[in-house]
């Protein structure tokens, strides 16, 4: 039966965890608003850009630059995995490693080569545990700024590796920000580029045919090899960004949990060292009471 | 009365500028070109370079660009570049500094390779800040 004492210390334990779990909910609400303005920042962009790439794909056809073209035979593999520098946010980098590792037993047997690019420390620590081959590790993004140059680094290292063959497929393994309490880690094909979508219906005007009338400088060939590596980036960008996003989401949720069990165990404690306190009078009161009856004789 | 066509100068972090001009010109990878209201359609992919258009109180204004292309539309010049920064928002010193420090490596001997690639970028880029704001004043 735990003392008077010890219940209360316990009861200010728990208080001051719940302060510190509140305050990382507030922070990563914040921070959350501020990840969701850079991932609304760079939609515009993103979406003008895919919009004028479809166009371009249409016109030039499937097999027009190497990056689209798959290798004949796949060897080498490279997987960009992006996960957060911190914990304290739930399932969300077991979940995105996880990924990466269903990903690397479903191949296993195919005798693929296959090394990791790592963005953020847990992914990083979780590829030196299990053994996978760290190509690079990039500490120190996730979390903070996720600015384009960082992304287009990564993007003209794979680009140039997919070229030389280096790699002969490159991946990335991104957590996608559905809304705040959802967040789906997903394993996406980079290179070679997938089939671009080409959208039926176009956003300008009804009778405004798009593209087949634009003049192309230099030529519509040149500015394809000039856009597709420039897509990687973005594509590396938006994974950066949304697997950010989600992280500040992830911990937000955890923490909130967290709280809320802190609450729990604050209820319960509180019963029982009200319990314990009950019991200590009434045994105080017994005491006195049979005192006095002794005395009276 | 003239006519304005509505400029967009996009960057994945921010949009710099969204207004109406009347006349828009941009370094493309062929040659400057000038952009006024009834273009042709038209995408280019642009220099590093200075972009100029005149606002719709006639004013110039100039916006540093760099790695992007453009797509003129009868009604709408968008730009979409990797940097881009409006001539009074360019820190001129800093700017200055950055070239310097790019030429000091870029005669240094001992710097080869990607390194070098990377300082010659940089002194484009801080070359391309510098003639955005010192041009035309």
């Amino acid at each position: 039966m735990a003392t008077l004492k010890d219940v209360q210390n316990k009861i200010q334990a728990v208080k001051k965890t719940k302060q510190i779990t509140k305050a990382m909910n507030m922070v990563a609400a914040s921070r959350l608003r501020g990840a969701q303005q850079n991932m609304d920042s760079f939609r515009p962009y993103a979406d003008k850009f895919a919009e004028v790439l479809g166009s371009l794909a249409e016109k030039s056809g499937d097999d027009a630059n190497p990056l689209l073209v798959p290798k004949e035979e796949v060897k080498k593999v490279h997987i960009i995995l992006c996960t957060s520098d911190r914990g304290l946010c739930g399932g969300f980098n077991a979940n995105l490693t996880a990924v990466a590792a269903n990903f690397v037993n479903d191949t296993k047997d195919n005798g693929l080569e296959i090394t990791f690019t790592c963005y953020g420390k847990k992914g990083r620590d979780f590829c030196r545990n299990t053994g996978y081959d760290i190509e690079e590790e990039i500490l120190g993004v996730m979390g903070n700024e996720v600015d384009f140059a960082r992304a287009s680094e990564t993007s003209k290292k794979i680009v140039e590796g997919f070229l030389d063959d280096t790699y002969d497929e490159v991946y990335v393994v991104l957590s996608e920000f559905i809304s705040m309490a959802k967040q789906i880690p997903t394993l996406k094909q980079v290179l070679p580029i997938p089939p671009i979508e080409t959208k039926e219906e176009s956003t300008i005007g009804d009778d405004f045919n798009y593209l087949p009338e634009h003049i192309c400088e230099p030529s519509t060939e040149g500015l394809f090899a000039d856009m597709l590596p420039r897509n990687v980036s973005v594509q590396i960008h938006r994974a950066l960004l949304e697997t950010n996003t989600s992280e500040h989401a992830a911990r937000m949720m955890a923490m909130d949990n967290a709280t809320q069990a802190c609450n729990d165990m604050l209820e319960n404690l509180t019963l029982a060292y009200n319990k314990a306190r009950q019991t200590a009078i009434t045994a105080e009161l017994m005491d006195i009471v049979g005192g006095a009856e002794a005395l009276k004789g | 009365m003239t006519d304005f066509i509505k400029l967009e100068v996009v960057t994945p972090a921010k949009s710099i500028v969204k207004e109406e001009a009347e006349i828009v010109m941009a370094p493309g990878v062929l040659g400057e070109f000038g952009v006024l209201k009834g273009h042709t359609p038209f995408l280019t992919t642009l220099r590093t370079g200075v972009l100029h258009y005149t606002d719709s109180s006639g004013a110039e204004k100039k916006v540093f660009v760099s790695g992007g292309f453009a797509e003129a539309l009868p009604d709408k010049v968008t730009v979409l570049a990797e940097i881009a920064e409006k001539s009074e928002d360019i820190d001129l010193e800093a700017a200055k500094t950055d070239a310097e420090q790019a030429r000091k490596t870029i005669d240094s001997e001992d710097v080869e390779g990607p390194e070098l690639d990377a300082a010659k970028a940089a002194l484009e880029l801080a070359q391309g800040k510098i003639n955005a704001v010192e041009s035309g004043e």
